[in-house]
């Protein structure tokens, strides 16, 4: 099951973070860091699995931004900083629980695209 | 409202920029909008930890300040709980804002609701007392009849809820479930799965609307639904048996293109709803054939399907790997999929080869083959630039590690953990590592070594289980105490070893394993104090007197690595050990014992022998400490070291010679995965033919003495150190042997098919007894040597016959007589004679009719492995009525074998036109050509050092055998071994095979277990000979 959802940049700042188990707050800094820096000491010849703990991460580079889900047994940068809510948004109707619960794109969108049209109203 | 924000603007000068403040709502709208854009972009500007956490205090305090202001507009709180998600994220508390967040949810339009239910999702764990303020609005949402409200109040229902509030929103959740729309129905279906998740008792009543969503018209519903059969599939997958077929067609459906467009992911169909069916079927076929056969199809075409082109459809290839190997096996699949690992392996994707090695991991041990099929990629991957992949290589091999090839798996361990610096793969690793050597130590030495390394590198972090079942083996040790002190007497040798070292710093824990070891120093004072009263022992060759005095010189002295290294040499030489080169027939010998006991013993062997070959006991106790105290040799990490140095001349064919290396590893990382039985039979064996090869490489380099090359070969098959530096003739041979190895596995199981096989004929022979009816297996060797279980009637009827028996038979022990075959004219039975010289082989004929018999003729069919000679007189032109004939042919053999087959016929003409012919045939034992071997313990001794080929095995004995005398005594009187001496708990035993092939046997007994080794100058013989003594022991 999916254990977090992390975007990190390469200065190793967290972009948005999303934990399906409760972790304390103090000790996700302290993940995160870990996180990035094993991210970042991977070559692109490196496959794109790392053991980490008793958890497994598997990261993807999008431009500057390193996308990592920590899993227990699987856009720009600043544009989804600045959406923080409606990534959230977004990534709640993928993911729940530690389940990939929807991949059909337009159905993930549907909710926010509701808000979306409210707001602006 | 302005000069709230100005007060709050000029806490970040950051904005001051940006952001002018203004009157009115239009300005706070903008200023606000763009607030959490400047606090990011503020902190991507710094540099350093310090600057980010004071521009975030400032930041929390301002927000501390705003929310709880009563000013404050939703829209405003909004913003807020966005920039207080961020500063959380970052890793600051934001707790103060948590009650505003519940707030924002309450009171909310739909999309600031929708925020303050983000925020509590993100700021608030299950059991946080704030959660319970969250379900009235909840509830309210729940029976909203905006569409939008109801949503969100499922979202986060499906994130977080208490446990106890379940009971307040069920039945709302359930009536969602009738909902109209999909994604009520699906995010309804969600909600319930987290229930399940977290109090699966209170929605066991509502299983049956499960199975609703599951044959939901919509695909996201049904999808949904997934996710709990996945779940409670798990936990019991005999309740779900039913569902198979449902699956099966729903995965059918998907595969076959069936689902909306809209559902491809880069034109695959629905690839997370096909693992997910495709895991539920993995455990839905597990062990269950009837089961699995529903799912054959669909798995073959998802096989099929699904084409290596993207990520994705690699995903479901694993996973469908995954459940065809979790399954009832189909060999048609398992071929497939198989072939798709090999194309994962075989990937130059860095992230298929992964892949593919998690699938092998996944796969291997139940089908070792395939590992070897990969061995080459295995080998390159274990050498990878990617730790990843290495360490994921070694947990495969972890997988596969047995006795033969755990010297070498171990080695690449350790390699891998002085590489690494993170503590959980250290712990893991460690774990491992200390797992294997406790089950399949080669010898004591390793065994120590190894687990001083375990100690060293993973003292600090290790499980504390791992040093306390290391301290209980010390402690309580196994059945033998000799072997026992023998491995304390290492530990302690080590660690004073390891102790004198200066500038080395050993972890706490390992220190304490070291104290504790120590404590118990007394055991070697005894051991000493014996060893030296036991010196004066009647008689001793001067220069035997010698080395013992140089021996325990230094068990006095504890000498560091170097020296110890050249006294290990001399040890090896002096024992048989260091003689006794693992030649290919040992891997071949089925054993049964405990690893460690067995491999223990070989220590306990050696004591009765000296330099020139055995000792008397006496002496043989003070030789042990030489013996017993080989004084730690090198670290496993320094013997390749070492071996480089030793060889250098082969150093310089190193690098040409990559290539080779990898495969003489892969041959020593590969051996004994073949069919089970053969691992099994194994296990044993090469463990024992493994310890000598240290000992004879050591052997080699110091004394020069000439090795044979094919032992050598040998000796060096399983060990990297060795294997990774010889020269070009070796790694040829090595292959040979290699072959050898596997012909003589089948061999080896050839031969427990046969023993089970014997059981036959014992079966028949009790039929035959008791209705007199021949039976061509009557005549079984092993019931020939002592009296056969035989009825009253049948030892009448052989009775009568003992009057034909030849003279030869007063002179020679011989076997009773057994009809063979019969007629109502004729009846031939016959006997063995066992002479000194050759087995003569006795048929009787007797012509039971009143008429006679006109040219009577034997023949004996020639057989393969045997000479037949017919003897004088044998041909009979006429046989009178009612008189017996016999005709002899003596029977050489002409190569060892276990059991063979002598067959014949008579033919003979009655009253000139009527011929007839009876075929017959009698079996024929190995032991039918074994004879004693008188010679002098002298002679045994120097006969057991010229011998290169060996075998081991420990034999359980029945209680009546329990001591030594009797069981050599069976062997004696079944085997036709000659006792030569016994000496304590150890026999000397000696016979040939004829013509004149010797073999030599040496006994010890420890409880009911006798440890047998035999050796020969014939290659095949001392296992022929192993199988019969089994048989004798085991079946008594």
């Amino acid at each position: 099951m999916i254990k977090f959802f992390l975007m990190v940049n390469k200065q190793g700042q967290t972009r948005l973070s999303k934990y399906y188990e409760h972790v304390d707050i103090n000790k996700r800094t302290l993940l995160e860091t870990e996180v990035i820096k094993s991210c970042l000491s991977r070559s692109n010849e490196q496959c794109s699995f790392i053991e980490y703990k008793d958890f497994k991460l598997i990261y993807r580079q999008y431009a500057a931004l390193f996308i990592v889900v920590g899993v227990n047994d699987t856009e720009s940068e600043l544009d989804i900083m600045f959406n923080l809510d409606k990534v959230h948004i977004i990534l709640d109707e993928m993911v729940l629980n530690g389940c990939i619960v929807e991949t059909n794109r337009a159905r993930i969108l549907a909710p926010l695209l509701i808000l979306d049209k409210m707001s602006e109203s | 409202m302005s000069d709230i924000v100005e007060k709050t603007l000029t806490a970040l000068p950051g904005l001051f920029l940006q952001n002018q403040p203004g009157g009115g709502p239009a300005a706070a709208k903008a200023s606000f909008s763009s607030r959490l854009g400047s606090l990011v972009r503020g902190i991507t500007a710094l540099t350093s930890k310090h600057e980010e956490e004071k521009l975030i205090q400032q930041e929390l305090s301002s927000l501390k300040a705003t929310v709880s202001a009563p000013t404050t507009t939703l829209k405003m709180m909004k913003e807020c709980m966005v920039r207080l998600i961020y500063c959380e994220m970052l890793g600051y508390d934001a707790s103060f804002g948590y009650i505003h967040a519940i707030k924002l949810a309450q009171q909310g339009n739909l999309l600031e609701k929708r925020v303050g239910y983000l925020a509590v999702s993100l700021f608030l764990h299950e059991s946080h007392e704030l959660l319970l303020l969250l379900v009235n609005t909840v509830v309210k949402d729940l029976q909203s009849t905006n569409l939008v409200e109801v949503c969100m109040a499922l979202t986060v229902v499906s994130q977080i809820f208490p446990c106890e509030m379940i009971p307040a929103v069920l039945p709302l959740i359930e009536d969602k479930l009738q909902h109209s729309k999909e994604i009520v129905r699906r995010k309804a279906v969600l909600a319930l799965y987290k229930f399940h998740l977290i109090a699966p008792n209170q929605v066991q009543h509502i299983h049956i609307k499960f199975r609703k969503a599951l044959c939901d018209r919509d695909v996201g519903v049904m999808a949904a639904s997934l996710h709990i059969y996945l779940r409670m599939i798990k936990e019991n997958s005999s309740g779900y048996k039913d569902l198979t077929g449902s699956f099966v067609t729903i995965l059918k459906q998907v595969v076959g293109g069936k689902l909306p467009v809209e559902f491809n992911y880069h034109s695959v169909p629905a690839p997370w709803l096909q693992i997910q069916l495709l895991r539920i079927l993995g455990l839905l076929g597990k062990d269950d054939q009837r089961t699995s056969e529903l799912m054959y199809d669909v798995l073959d075409e998802s096989l099929r399907r699904a084409e290596l082109n993207h990520n994705v459809t690699y995903a479901i290839l694993f996973e469908c790997v995954h459940t065809v190997y979790s399954i009832y096996p189909k060999s048609e699949l398992l071929e497939k999929a198989a072939k798709c690992i090999g194309k994962f392996v075989l990937s130059p994707k860095i992230n298929l080869k992964y892949l593919g090695l998690k699938a092998l991991t996944y796969v291997i041990q139940q089908d070792p083959t395939l590992a070897l099929q990969h061995q080459m990629t295995i080998i390159e991957c274990l050498d990878h630039p990617d730790p990843i992949i290495k360490r994921e290589t070694l947990e495969l091999l972890y997988r596969i590690t047995n006795a033969q090839n755990i010297t070498v798996i171990v080695q690449k361990m350790l390699e891998y953990l002085h590489q690494s610096k993170e503590e959980y793969v250290i712990v893991n690793l460690v774990g491992k590592i200390a797992e294997l050597a406790e089950k399949y130590a080669p010898d004591n030495a390793w065994f120590i070594q190894t687990m001083n390394a375990v100690f060293s590198v993973g003292g600090d972090v290790m499980h504390p289980d791992i040093p306390n079942n290391f301290l209980r083996l010390l402690a309580e040790g196994f059945d033998d105490e000799t072997e026992d002190q023998q491995l304390r007497l290492y530990a302690v040798q080590s660690y004073l070893t390891l102790l004198d070292m200066e500038n080395v710093f050993y972890p706490q824990r390992f220190l304490q394993v070291m104290s504790w070891v120590d404590a118990s120093l007394s055991f070697l004072d005894g051991f000493v104090a014996e060893g030296l009263s036991q010196g004066a022992a009647p008689y001793k060759p001067p220069h035997q007197r010698q080395e013992e005095k140089l021996s325990q010189e230094k068990v006095l002295n504890f000498e560091p690595y170097g020296l110890s290294f050249s006294s290990s040499g001399f040890t090896g030489r002096q024992s048989p050990a260091g003689i006794s080169l693992g030649s290919d027939v040992s891997g071949n010998s089925a054993e049964t014992g405990l690893k460690e006991t067995n491999s223990l013993k070989l220590e306990g062997i050696k004591k009765l022998w000296g330099k020139e070959g055995y000792l008397p006991k006496k002496e043989s106790k003070t030789g042990d400490e030489s013996g017993a105290l080989p004084v730690p040799q090198e670290s496993i990490m320094e013997n390749v070291d070492q071996a480089i140095t030793k060889k250098d001349q082969s150093q310089v064919l190193t690098q040409s010679k990559e290539e080779k290396e990898k495969q003489l590893l892969a041959s020593s990382l590969f051996v004994g995965l073949g069919s089970e039985s053969t691992i099994n039979l194994l296990g044993k064996a090469d463990t024992v033919s493994h310890k000598f090869r240290r000992k004879s490489k050591v052997k080699e380099a110091k004394s020069g003495e000439t090795t044979s090359t094919h032992n050598m070969t040998c000796s060096s098959f399983s060990s990297l150190s060795n294997v990774a530096y010889e020269d070009d003739y070796y790694s040829n041979t090595l292959h040979d042997t290699g072959d050898k190895e596997l012909k003589k596995f089948s061999l080896t199981s050839e031969l427990l098919d046969s023993e089970s096989l014997t059981e036959l004929p014992l079966v028949e022979k009790f039929s035959y007894c008791s209705l007199s009816t021949p039976s061509l297996f009557a005549n079984n060797n092993m019931e020939i040597f002592h009296p056969p279980q035989s009825t009253a009637a049948s030892v009448a009827k052989e009775s009568s016959l003992a009057s034909s028996f030849l003279e030869e038979t007063t002179e020679y022990i011989h076997s009773n007589a057994m009809e063979v075959c019969n007629n109502e004219t004729i009846s031939v039975s016959s006997y063995k004679i066992w002479k000194d010289d050759c087995l003569l082989m006795v048929w009787s004929v007797t012509n039971k009719s009143g008429l006679e018999l006109k040219s009577a003729d034997l023949e004996i069919f020639p057989a393969e492995n045997f000479k037949v000679t017919e003897q004088p007189g044998c041909c009979l032109p006429v046989m009178e009525a009612e008189s017996t004939k016999s005709f002899q042919y003596s029977v050489q053999i002409e190569k060892p074998f276990t059991e063979g087959n002598l067959t014949g016929f008579i033919s003979y003409h009655m009253m000139d036109t009527h011929s007839a012919q009876l075929e017959f045939s009698v079996n024929l034992s190995l032991l039918d050509f074994i004879r004693p071997l008188k010679i002098s313990s002298d002679d045994f001794g120097k006969l057991w050092l010229s011998f290169a080929n060996d075998v081991k095995q420990n034999v359980k004995m029945s209680e009546s055998q329990a001591a030594l005398p009797s069981a050599l005594k069976t062997l004696q009187q079944k085997l036709r071994l000659h006792i030569i001496e016994i000496i304590g708990n150890e026999g000397l035993l000696a016979c040939q095979l004829l013509p004149s092939i010797p073999c030599l046997l040496h006994c010890r007994v420890h409880a009911d277990v006798l440890a047998l080794w035999f050796r020969s100058s014939c290659s095949t013989l001392p296992d022929y000979l192993l199988y019969q003594c089994q048989k004798v022991m085991e079946g008594s």
